[in-house]
């Protein structure tokens, strides 16, 4: 029934295993994009492999909207693998044999990490909609004071598609001596007005629910859950192409038939399939951690602080890039990952660039392909061989 | 390419910024990268090839020539490389333009169909060459220009492209012995650097 997390995920080969997620109190005050302070926060982060005697074979793995810590591997009761699991494991295109790979769950998620159902320090209460409001540098801010308590002085790569790109692609601006390599995938470096739009209606899907209270919900012990729900379908939509959705239902009908004469009720698979997208996801995340990254999102503009000028923005890094993009993919279409590709050619940098076809969507980032595993795989591969002296 | 276009290091500075259009696996990047340190991306198609350059550590873009360069800046390169692709282009006159405006200098190869070989085939067989330079077939080839390296010559004069250096290569007996004395005869691999 469901796409990208049915039982063809659970590969068993090249797993990385049992895992278990860690937890970091990070006392460090962080000071936030938007001015405010958070005195403490606590992180959740998962790593999969070992670190190198040089401490040079880190690996960050940034999530994108929805996701969180839990990359790959499996945790004991749960036999749903992390995920990026198809990607992540022994021998998989980010080896973990090879690199130590550290998965977390940033700020402003709900998976652990301090955000919107945390206990806000000043009022004892959860923060729900007054948590502070975050930028993608905010989650490279966080995840820096992670890689010093882990005492990983460079990262091989920074590695993220969708949002997670963006972190990657903000970490080579804003410290461009802690990464050797950016691997930004079905990403942008700005959203466009109607990718603003899908998330704006996201947003207001949830504050419609009655049961929203003004972000204030778990005060009221209550939960927005049918207003979350339909966000998460319409994001869906978008996460999907047409030419997916026409193929794995077309006009299926789950019940009920269109013969004339009849009033039994209809549903298409469709509808079905989303229904049951929009509850599952309303069941696990929450909320405000929605409308507080779909914000995160919406505001990120790379070259904003450069005069707008992706090519002086990118003139600060120093690691090389690898972009990848997915045909079908009309959330972030391969336009934007062209035009990264294009400002990192006149600023000097060094970067590959691969147009990846495939059926599946945005949401292809996260799915099996032969290409990408190749590309990715190719990539880190000579990473690593660098790292061990094998190679150039 | 069984032809060594090496010699070609010496039309390009160290230090320069180097665009290969069908940079294939890499390997003549790779080799102007450690002779003259230069700063090399190639374009390619082809996935195999795409997959070599990753692998090497090649900077790769995955672009289709025929789609156009708009995405590249006026003078954005020192130096614009094509080998054998001329002759496979849809307009090939454009893309000369497009190159020259990308780079400050180009360096183009392509196969002279006016070798003598071609030319006995087509003459005495009747039927369109078949050889080592243009081993397919008519109707399977990707190339789809046929053209001589006096066509050639004759195109840069009209639009006023200057030539700066050319090469005429051969491999073959006696293609290699005469092909100075009589270049449009007896010239396989014709490679021109160019200006405007």
């Amino acid at each position: 029934m469901s796409l990208e997390n049915s039982n063809d995920r659970r590969d068993p080969e090249g797993s990385v295993g049992h895992v278990t997620p860690q937890k970091l109190v990070i006392e460090q005050p962080l000071t936030l994009a938007c001015g405010i302070v958070l005195p403490t926060h606590t992180l959740v982060y998962e790593t999969y492999g070992t670190l190198n005697h040089r401490r040079s074979n880190a690996v960050l793995i940034c999530h994108a909207l929805s996701s969180n810590h839990h990359a790959a591997g499996v945790y004991e009761d749960d036999s749903k693998p992390g995920w990026w699991d198809h990607y992540i494991g022994p021998g998989k295109a980010i080896d973990t044999n090879r690199f130590f790979v550290v998965g977390v769950n940033n700020i402003g998620s709900c998976f652990g990490s301090t955000g919107p159902t945390s206990v806000n320090p000043e009022t004892g209460d959860p923060w729900g909609a007054n948590f502070p409001p975050l930028r993608a540098r905010d989650w490279v801010e966080s995840q820096k004071l992670l890689m010093e308590s882990l005492n990983i002085d460079c990262w091989a790569a920074v590695i993220g598609g969708s949002l997670g790109g963006m972190q990657a692609m903000r970490w080579s601006l804003e410290h461009p001596d802690k990464l050797l390599n950016a691997v930004v995938i079905a990403s942008s470096m700005k959203l466009t007005a109607q990718n603003i739009a899908f998330n704006e209606i996201a947003r207001r899907a949830i504050k419609s629910d009655p049961d929203f209270c003004d972000g204030h919900y778990l005060l009221e012990d209550k939960v927005p859950l049918r207003g979350l729900a339909l966000a998460r379908m319409i994001g869906h939509v978008t996460y999907l192409s047409d030419e997916l959705m026409g193929q794995k239902f077309g006009r299926d009908l789950r019940m009920g038939d269109l013969i004339q004469g009849k009033t039994d009720p209809v549903e298409f698979q469709i509808e079905s399939y989303l229904n049951y997208q929009g509850d599952k996801f309303s069941d696990f995340f929450d909320a405000n951690s929605y409308i507080l990254i779909t914000k995160m999102l919406d505001y990120f503009d790379l070259a904003r602080e450069y005069n707008h000028d992706p090519v002086a923005a990118f003139s600060h890094a120093m690691c090389n890039f690898l972009v990848i993009s997915f045909s079908s993919d009309w959330r972030f279409s391969p336009s934007r990952s062209q035009e990264i590709t294009d400002a990192l050619i006149a600023a000097g940098k060094s970067v590959s660039y691969i147009a990846i076809d495939s059926e599946h969507g945005h949401d292809a980032f996260l799915l099996p392909n032969q290409r990408y595993q190749d590309a990715l795989g190719g990539y880190l591969s000579r990473v690593a061989d660098q790292l061990e002296g094998v190679a150039p | 390419m069984n032809h060594d276009i090496g010699f070609i290091k010496d039309w390009i500075e160290p230090q320069s910024r180097v665009l290969d259009l069908g940079c294939g696996d890499g390997s003549l990047l790779i080799s102007l990268q450690e002779q003259l340190d230069i700063l090399g991306y190639g374009l390619e198609i082809d996935a195999d090839s795409i997959r070599s350059c990753v692998a090497r550590g090649v900077n790769v873009i995955e672009q289709d020539l025929n789609k156009g360069l708009k995405n590249f800046a006026d003078h954005s390169f020192d130096t614009v490389l094509m080998t054998q692709t001329l002759q496979a282009l849809r307009y090939p006159h454009l893309v000369l333009d497009e190159i020259l405006r990308i780079g400050s200098r180009c360096i183009v190869t392509f196969p002279n169909f006016g070798n003598w070989r071609t030319r006995a085939y087509l003459n005495f067989r009747g039927r369109m060459p078949v050889t080592k330079q243009l081993a397919y077939q008519w109707f399977d080839t990707p190339n789809i220009h046929f053209f001589t390296y006096a066509d050639f010559e004759a195109l840069c004069k009209e639009r006023n492209i200057n030539i700066l250096h050319r090469q005429f290569l051969a491999n073959g007996f006696p293609d290699k012995l005469l092909k100075s004395p009589w270049p449009n005869l007896f010239t396989e691999i014709a490679v021109y650097h160019l200006s405007r």
